[in-house]
């Protein structure tokens, strides 16, 4: 039945493009629906699983169907974040898209890109894993260019020309692999690394795949795309692939990266933490320099996803949680920061931040949600971004990375510093004279803010339970 | 003069080089999207060569068929450029492929020369060659993921240059 996650979202949108014959705003209505309740229904399934779902495969749906898919708890978090943030950009799309065409196009690659993600977190095979990346990027790239004006198209052919060099990098990776394992299964291929310790080709085809999860990740030094198909990509689409398509399409691979490996021989541990390291340093750096909005929150979330490597280069169960809880955190609050720059951008016409000041005031919810936002990432206890960074960080500590360790606790200094100067210079302070009658957004961008911010207190609040119940049985997938 | 078998694989790869580099420095998005139809089409007779039927005929089918017939639509759906901004666009652009030709060349020369010995295991050529096993059987999920795939790429065809003829 897993396997509905990749029927349902394809087959309801042929249904409604198949229909095409009615009136295109009575049709995107319609198309609306079935992805609200596409991600809601996605949302129930993990929250409150049912055993019958979840351990049917889809070998039993049609007699003709015989998928090898298979949902661990990695999966589920990962197929929960997809669909909160899915549901939120959903809605906030209805507050930003005026013209129903182009609305009508996003919904349409929303549920390619929605099909996508759900296929790579199930796959059980490296070949299918990059199958279903390469659908989630083919959506992405149409998504960044959708407005066709001259810089979301740029940043569009960026995103797509390091792309393609990262496919590139890891089908190279998958032949290496698929050398010694003789198959393309996660199990065979573990077994072939297993049992090959010290080959240099499999060590190849591992940096290799590495290589080509860093592009996707946009992680330093292979960022070059990341910030301007953010900043460039019309609002909608930046909360939807800043808040979850990069975190699938690459840390998630990176994750299975560390399954597959076991105990990470010592070559690709330093490889992990000298770009988990220096992303976080150099991001955050990168980020106090900049004045547009969306421009700081995309180097801001590679240094957020910097965290997220070195918690799995710690190599342990708790480094692992600490990573994914993180990975979730941040698919929370950077959604939640990139709404708030939407709501900013439509309510005052601008991204530059040095030109705003004081909107908390006449933007009273943007400005509360931001707050919350913006300390959730610096780490500031109770919010939930401190808890997973506090997992990482024991667990470097655990793993005697010492250096690593204390980098990941400077830096949250420097994340305190440019997202307090981004609340100072947009939200406090002095109103300025032309935003004297700028009104709160509406209440597509309001209600899903403030869902938001309340899972990011919720989560934090609700740590104890969460750390016994899912993340240290997520752990222990290594 | 009887040719063999290493002597028709470097003529194909000296081919599949030229129809590639034909390909990326053609003045015209047609003739660039028939030069990767041919690049395909020696891709296909290499993997044939190199005993692997299924993934040939595949090669020619999706790459050199399908995906050139969506290129070609695309390129039809929008305006095609004047001489002056071809000529514009090769003058700035493709000087920069210029040495392509020669870097590919002198590696191929490095690694004939050095015989670098890779020690791959020896692998086992495709061994279910049915076709039905192979699609509906161990890669059907790959199938469905491919035709996702070619989905979201009419999407793009649609949305992003359908609205550009004419403008």
């Amino acid at each position: 039945m897993v396997g509905s996650f990749i029927f349902v979202p394809i087959l309801l949108l042929m249904i409604v493009n198949v229909l095409s014959f009615s009136h295109k705003s009575k049709l995107h209505n319609i198309l609306f629906g079935f992805g609200l309740l596409t991600a809601l229904a996605q949302i129930a399934l993990v929250l409150w699983p049912n055993k019958n779902f979840w351990q049917l495969t889809a070998n039993y749906q049609f007699n003709v169907i015989k998928f090898n898919l298979a949902a661990d708890n990695l999966t589920l978090v990962m197929l929960l974040a997809i669909g909160l943030v899915g549901l939120i950009a959903l809605i906030v799309a209805r507050g930003l898209i005026n013209d129903v065409d182009q609305e009508y196009n996003f919904t349409n690659l929303w549920f390619i890109a929605l099909t996508g993600m759900n296929g790579l977190v199930l796959a059980t095979d490296i070949f299918s894993l990059y199958v279903f990346i390469e659908i989630t990027a083919v959506a992405s790239f149409i998504l960044i260019a959708l407005t066709k004006e001259r810089d979301a198209l740029e940043g569009a052919f960026k995103y797509v020309i390091f792309s393609s060099f990262a496919t590139v990098l890891m089908l190279a990776a998958i032949a290496l692999l698929v050398f010694f394992a003789g198959d393309t299964s996660f199990a065979a291929i573990a077994n072939a690394i297993k049992a090959n310790p010290g080959n240099s080709l499999i060590l190849m085809g591992l940096i290799l795949y590495l290589l080509s999860v860093f592009i996707k990740s946009g992680l330093i030094p292979f960022h070059g795309w990341l910030p301007d198909a953010y900043s460039a990509a019309p609002a909608i689409t930046s909360i939807f692939i800043a808040g979850i398509v990069t975190k699938v399409v690459g840390i998630y691979p990176l994750i299975r990266f560390v399954q597959l490996t076991g105990t990470l021989a010592d070559p690709l541990r330093n490889i992990l933490l000298l770009v988990g390291g220096t992303s976080i340093v150099i991001a955050a750096l990168s980020a106090l320099g900049q004045t547009n909005f969306k421009r700081l929150l995309a180097y801001s979330s590679i240094s957020q996803m910097g965290y997220i490597v070195l918690g799995l280069a710690a190599g342990s169960a708790l480094g692992l949680a600490g990573a994914i809880l993180h990975i979730f955190n941040h698919a929370v609050f950077k959604s939640l920061l990139f709404i708030n720059a939407a709501a900013v951008e439509k309510q005052t016409g601008t991204l530059d931040i040095d030109k705003m000041g004081g909107l908390a005031e006449k933007m009273p919810y943007t400005g509360a949600t931001s707050a919350i936002a913006s300390l959730s990432t610096a780490g500031i206890p109770p919010l939930s971004g401190f808890w997973s960074k506090l997992l990482i960080i024991i667990a470097l500590w655990n793993a005697q990375l010492y250096f690593y360790a204390t980098v990941a606790v400077l830096a949250s200094l420097l994340t305190l510093g440019y997202m307090l100067t981004l609340q100072r210079k947009v939200f406090f302070g002095q109103l300025e004279n032309a935003f004297y009658e700028t009104k709160e957004a509406g209440w597509q961008l309001v209600l899903p803010s403030l869902l938001l911010a309340g899972i990011i207190l919720g989560l934090g609040l609700g740590f104890p339970w969460l750390i016994n119940t899912w993340l240290i049985p997520i752990g222990k997938i290594l | 003069m009887r040719l063999g078998n290493l002597e028709i694989e470097i003529i194909i790869a000296l081919f599949l080089v030229l129809t590639a580099l034909w390909t990326v420095m053609a003045r015209s998005l047609l003739r660039a999207a028939i030069g990767l139809a041919l690049t395909s089409a020696m891709l296909t007779v290499m993997m044939y060569k190199l005993n692997a039927p299924l993934a040939a005929v595949f090669e020619l089918s999706v790459c050199s068929g399908l995906i050139s017939v969506i290129f070609i639509t695309t390129i039809s759906l929008t305006q095609p450029l004047t001489w002056a901004e071809i000529y514009e666009h090769e003058r700035e652009r493709l000087s920069r492929f210029r040495p392509l030709p020669f870097i590919i060349l002198l590696l191929g020369l490095f690694f004939w020369l050095v015989k670098v010995d890779l020690a791959l295991p020896t692998v086992v050529a495709e061994k279910v060659t049915d076709v039905r096993v192979v699609l509906w059987s161990l890669r059907q999920l790959d199938l469905v993921g491919q035709i996702i795939c070619l989905l979201a790429g009419a999407f793009g065809v649609t949305i992003l240059f359908k609205a550009w003829r004419g403008k």
